[in-house]
């Protein structure tokens, strides 16, 4: 037998038995290292006779093939049962608890203005805004409330000096005055914000939010004005029809002035916007009036329009079941987390307002 | 305004039905704003007749009474009132009835251990008089035969309450509702005639009104009745003052009631022997007092305007008499008096007593100047019908005579502002129906306005009549175009959204707290802000605007705290307060972090929530907004408020022009003077204000995309600093060592102790290394290396640890 026959043969029946890794490595180095078994053998092709080189070569390289390929197979094998060994130990109780997560949420109120904005985007409003602090002439000369008028009795003002010329804003109409002051018509312009009223019980909130909204061109009317709200509802409430009523009204700042009802009922305890035999107040809103377009310096021989005020949290009770006004200021960790809202979900009118 | 269908039939002729009633008053501007069935709870009041009385076992002024309801048995009532006796004839209230003047519900209950079934009533409590001392008697003649019948008459008219706005006065009398309603198609007006009343004598009293600077007094028109005899109203007047929620009085108070609740026109009697000569109208002098007929003492300033004799002030034009010249039963000869009083004189004098009466309500919304004469003939005759006297003749005084106002209408404008038609004629229709005389003149409508609406001064407000009248649901819907010209959202309001999500995804809950806050609490976080005072606030703990929101948001949280929720991250997004003029504000986001993170957890090691957190959610939410991470500059000056070792304040660059943020603990003292109870308790504020807003768009601020995909290496420092060199000094050498090739700075250790000398510390870092031209071989990463460990050294005076 040839030395390659022998070193095949002892090699093989080595590989076949039981054997670790290290021992693999071992043969590996000893047949195919630099000096080993089978590098040596190929070292030696050149001093064999011309007429059994070829053969010797070709059986050179079939044991070399067949020792790599076991060796392979083996190591491979090895590794396997290796990772299946650790596999059997590396049990562990998935039901455990996984890390704390934090998670945290977008007021309702926040939310709402969100989604209002985002319906009055669509038809061309923009958002303007003002202080919360105003002069008493921004919050009520101008908006043709005089002084000792009885209509400075709906709002409850609080006063920051004893001559009552700094106040906290009582609705959020200054920013009509504001924004057209600043900018030539026309105008078209939401402004959500904080307002104030010295009124505090179950229903009424010293502060809370109002979003006003201003619409003046040369020939914008109340069929407009009806138009807007009713859209503004139906996309808000996120109905197909709503039940929308304009009964007169008094502000001293439009004229001729509207409050809006809306149809609802309850429903298994529930309150239905849109259907039913009840009214519900929404809002208020009319055309601007011809005194408060003056006082800013617009003609109202040429333009004119409307105005609206609407309660935007009193929108977000309706509409997310909310019952009580004073638990939106009372910061309570239960009540955040069970009416606020993921800050992934912001409205946008291509995925809908709410999920 | 309280008012029944029934009294609106005195000025209406209709057929309708009060359904119908209800829905129109709505639909023309006079909003219903509550029903109640008034006879329904009166229904339960029954004439009852005394069996028997026995004095109460256990109680001395309490009798026990057997009474006949009209029903089988007799109901045992325990009763105190003296004069509770056998066969007194009364009005006895069930349980579950409701008293009219408490307002409170009968229940079966045990008087000193007598069982009660329900109630014996006297006048005070049925609201028929102030009559309180005993029970009511009624007359054996006239229901004797009634007993177990319902005691007030069944009337099927609703109580109606309207709430007028302020600028229809004339809404506040039911003809002018009347009239609103006739106009819009709901029946028609009556012609009221008036009765003729003879008249003899002359008004002998003198009235004056002095003509001075700030009269508030216009007009004062009066008449005297003399012999009457005041009693009780007679029950057709008290049943109507009853249905309104009225209480009679007598019959001369009731009438000048009830003709104010009939046409809006307020009067005052005055009882006219007790006026020392005559009548003053004049401005009231600083330190003048009287008695108002609400008993009490009333101080005047300079300039109210009163109504005087010769001794003195007798009343408040327009507003409250006094006691000194008030009606009684007693009284003989009446002065009445029907005057038009201004409406800013009226407010100005109310606002500074803090007074509200029925007459100054309605005489501060204007009351119609042309109805004084009309006012006292209808009380007058009404005052000689009842108790009888003579009139005489009406005296006015006038310091201004009436004019009435003129409006040019164009017709066109109605469809201008409201969108849709209607015809001249339809026009004229309503007008005159309102009151409206009209003369046509070309293209336009010379219309006079009613001198009972001074609501009206200009052509869009006879719009709003049209249009009110006609029917709101006549305009038409003109759906909105969906086109935008202007963005929706300013570059700082679509940050404020930005910041607003990016803190709340941080893990913090959005709050919202009220603008103001409580001054006690404000101090700790007022700095060097001044405060800010409410003159009226709600309460003394809501007296101030808040300087910055730490001061709510921690009240809050520990409120939370009590709960019993430990771990909680709260933030708002609002407004603080800088000064007391308008834009003295600044848009802030504040957060606040309490107690430990993975607290209670098998798997990971729980830790006090700390600096690196608020830290971590400042940066990243500022990084998110766009703002570059690289030029970020923080140091330690903080407000005190903040722990002066464990806080921080970044700029967004290192101009430092404007704070950026402040994060930190909060500073001990405060958590232990507010009686905080938490491990640990971390905020931060961003200052919107301060952020600066990019003039490029997010997009345009990117540089190219650029990356080398040459091989990088990362080498390790460690130096030995003293312990007042910051990590960010270390980090800025070192990036401007060469900016080419320092690609990321980190660092990985800061050790204290042990082999470090003391007042030392170790900062360890890792610096990448990169090329964007070649692999960096072994001397170009050893000179580089060298070259940070030596300017290190240099500017900063560390020492490379070996």
């Amino acid at each position: 037998m040839s030395d390659i026959k022998k070193i095949r043969d002892e090699f093989l029946s080595k590989l076949k038995g039981k054997i670790n890794l290290s021992e693999i490595n071992d043969i590996k180095s000893n047949l195919f290292g630099k000096n080993g078994l089978i590098s040596s053998q190929f070292k030696k092709i050149g001093s064999i006779a011309q007429n059994e080189r070829k053969k010797f070569a070709s059986d050179l390289n079939d044991i070399k093939d067949e020792l790599q390929n076991l060796i392979d197979f083996k190591i491979n094998e090895i590794q396997n049962s290796e990772i299946n060994e650790k596999l059997n130990k590396e049990k562990i109780d998935v039901t455990l608890p996984e890390r704390t997560f934090v998670r945290g949420k977008i007021h309702p109120v926040s939310q709402t203005i969100d989604e209002i904005s985002s319906i009055f985007s669509e038809i061309g409003f923009s958002v303007e805004e003002g202080p919360d602090v105003e002069n008493e002439y921004n919050n009520f000369t101008a908006l043709n409330t005089p002084h000792n008028h009885p209509a400075r009795d709906m709002h409850d003002t609080f006063y920051l000096d004893q001559k009552k010329e700094r106040l906290l804003r009582t609705h959020t109409s200054p920013v009509q005055i504001r924004t057209m002051i600043k900018d030539k018509p026309p105008f078209k312009i939401i402004a959500p914000g904080r307002t104030y009223r010295s009124d505090s019980d179950q229903t009424h909130s010293p502060m809370f939010h109002q979003v006003e909204g201003l619409h003046i061109d040369k020939d914008i009317n109340m069929g407009h004005l009806k138009g807007c709200l009713n859209y503004f509802i139906k996309e808000f409430f996120e109905v197909k029809k709503i039940k929308m009523r304009f009964r007169p009204s008094h502000f001293p700042f439009t004229e001729p002035s509207a409050e809006v009802d809306i149809g609802y009922e309850i429903k298994d305890g529930k309150i239905k916007i849109g259907e039913g035999n009840q009214w519900l107040e929404i809002l208020g809103c009319g055309m601007v009036h011809p005194n408060v377009l003056k006082n800013v310096k617009v003609d109202p021989k040429n333009f004119q329009g409307y105005a609206f005020g609407i309660g935007i949290d009193r929108l977000a009770m309706l509409k997310y079941g909310i019952n009580d006004l004073r638990a939106f200021f009372d910061c309570d960790y239960r009540w955040l987390n069970h009416f606020g809202f993921d800050p992934l979900d912001l409205p946008t009118n291509y995925r809908g307002l709410s999920r | 305004m309280k008012i029944t269908f029934d009294w609106l039939k005195d000025h209406l002729n209709t057929n309708l039905k009060e359904d119908k009633l209800l829905e129109q008053l709505t639909n023309i501007g006079l909003e219903v704003e509550s029903l109640e069935n008034l006879s329904a709870e009166l229904d339960l009041f029954k004439v009852a007749k005394i069996i028997k009385t026995k004095k109460h076992p256990n109680a001395d002024r309490l009798k026990v009474c057997d009474v006949n309801v009209g029903e089988k048995d007799l109901k045992k009532v325990v009763c105190g009132a003296n004069n509770a006796r056998e066969g007194l004839i009364t009005i006895y209230a069930p349980p579950g009835a409701v008293i009219p003047k408490t307002k409170t519900k009968l229940v079966v209950a045990k008087i000193r251990g007598i069982t009660s079934y329900g109630m014996l009533c006297s006048e005070s409590e049925l609201n028929l008089s102030d009559e309180s001392k005993g029970i009511i008697e009624l007359s054996l003649a006239k229901y004797g035969k009634s007993i177990g019948k319902t005691y007030f008459p069944k009337t099927n008219s609703n109580l109606i309450d309207l709430s007028i706005t302020p600028n229809r006065p004339d809404c506040l009398g039911i003809r002018g509702i009347a009239r609103d309603l006739a106009a819009s198609g709901f029946g028609k007006m009556k012609n009221i005639k008036e009765k003729k009343v003879k008249v003899k004598n002359k008004q002998t009293l003198k009235v004056k009104i002095k003509k001075e600077k700030g009269q508030g007094c216009r007009a004062f028109g009066s008449c005297l009745i003399t012999n009457v005899k005041n009693s009780e109203s007679p029950q057709w007047l008290k049943d109507k003052l009853v249905s309104v929620g009225q209480k009679p009085i007598s019959a001369i108070v009731d009438i000048t009631n009830y003709v104010m609740l009939d046409i809006n026109r307020p009067l005052h009697a005055y009882d006219a022997d007790k006026i020392d000569k005559g009548i003053i109208v004049r401005n009231s002098k600083l330190g003048e007092e009287f008695t108002a007929l609400d008993n009490k003492n009333y101080k005047l300033e300079n300039g109210m305007c009163v109504i005087c004799d010769n001794k003195g002030v007798l009343g408040l034009g327009g507003i409250i008499g006094g006691t000194r010249s008030g009606t009684e039963l007693d009284t003989k000869n009446i002065l009445l008096e029907s005057a038009y009083f201004e409406p800013g004189s009226i407010r100005n004098t109310s606002k500074k007593l803090n007074l509200d009466t029925d007459a100054k309500f309605r005489f501060e919304r204007g009351i119609d100047p042309l109805s004084i004469e009309n006012g006292l003939k209808k009380a007058a005759s009404l005052i000689k019908e009842i108790c009888g006297g003579e009139i005489s003749k009406i005296d006015i005084q006038k310091i201004e005579t009436h004019k009435s106002k003129n409006i040019k209408f164009n017709p066109s404008l109605f469809e201008k502002i409201t969108g849709f038609k209607i015809s001249i004629n339809e026009m004229l229709k309503i007008l005159e129906d309102l009151g409206f005389k009209y003369k046509k003149e070309k293209k336009y409508l010379k219309l006079t306005i009613p001198s009972w609406r001074p609501d009206i001064s200009q052509e869009v407000d006879i719009v709003e009549e049209l249009v009110r009248i006609n029917g709101y649901d006549k305009i038409k819907i003109i759906n909105p175009v969906k086109e935008r010209t202007k963005s929706t959202l300013s570059q700082s309001q679509k940050l404020f959204h930005f910041l607003q999500r990016a803190v709340a995804s941080k893990g913090y809950l959005e709050v919202i707290t009220w603008s103001f806050t409580d001054s006690n609490y404000n101090n700790y976080f007022r700095d060097s802000n001044k405060e800010i005072k409410i003159v009226n606030p709600i309460s003394v703990e809501l007296g101030v605007l808040r300087n910055s929101i730490f001061s709510n948001l921690i009240m809050y949280m520990n409120k939370n705290l009590d709960r019993g929720f430990k771990d909680l991250s709260i933030f708002e997004i609002g407004p603080i307060f800088t000064g007391y003029d308008p834009g003295q504000q600044n848009t802030v986001i504040c957060g606040l972090s309490a107690g430990k993170k993975s607290r209670g957890s098998w798997i990971d090691k729980e830790r006090n929530v700390d600096v690196f957190d608020v830290k971590r959610d400042v940066v990243q939410t500022l990084v998110e907004a766009g703002y570059n991470y690289d030029k970020f500059f923080i140091d330690s000056e903080t407000p005190n408020y903040y722990h002066p070792g464990k806080s921080g304040r970044l700029y967004l660059n290192k101009q430092k022009d404007h704070v950026a943020a402040f994060f930190g603990e909060i500073h001990p003292s405060i958590l232990k003077n507010l009686d905080l109870k938490t491990e640990s308790l971390i905020g931060f504020e961003i200052f919107l204000d301060n952020l600066k807003l990019p003039k490029k768009s997010l997009n345009d601020q990117k540089i190219k995309f650029n990356v080398s995909d040459f091989q990088k290496s990362e080498r390790d420092f460690a130096f030995i600093v003293n312990k007042d060199v910051k990590a960010q000094d270390l980090i800025n050498v070192i990036s401007n060592v060469d900016q080419n090739l320092i690609s990321n700075i980190k660092v990985f250790d800061v050790y204290e102790g042990e082999n470090i000398p003391q007042n030392q510390k170790s900062i360890a870092i890792s610096v990448t290394i990169q090329s964007f031209e070649k692999t960096l071989n072994e001397s170009d990463l050893e000179n580089i290396n060298n070259l940070i460990i030596k300017t290190v050294e240099n500017k900063t005076g560390a020492k490379i640890r070996s």
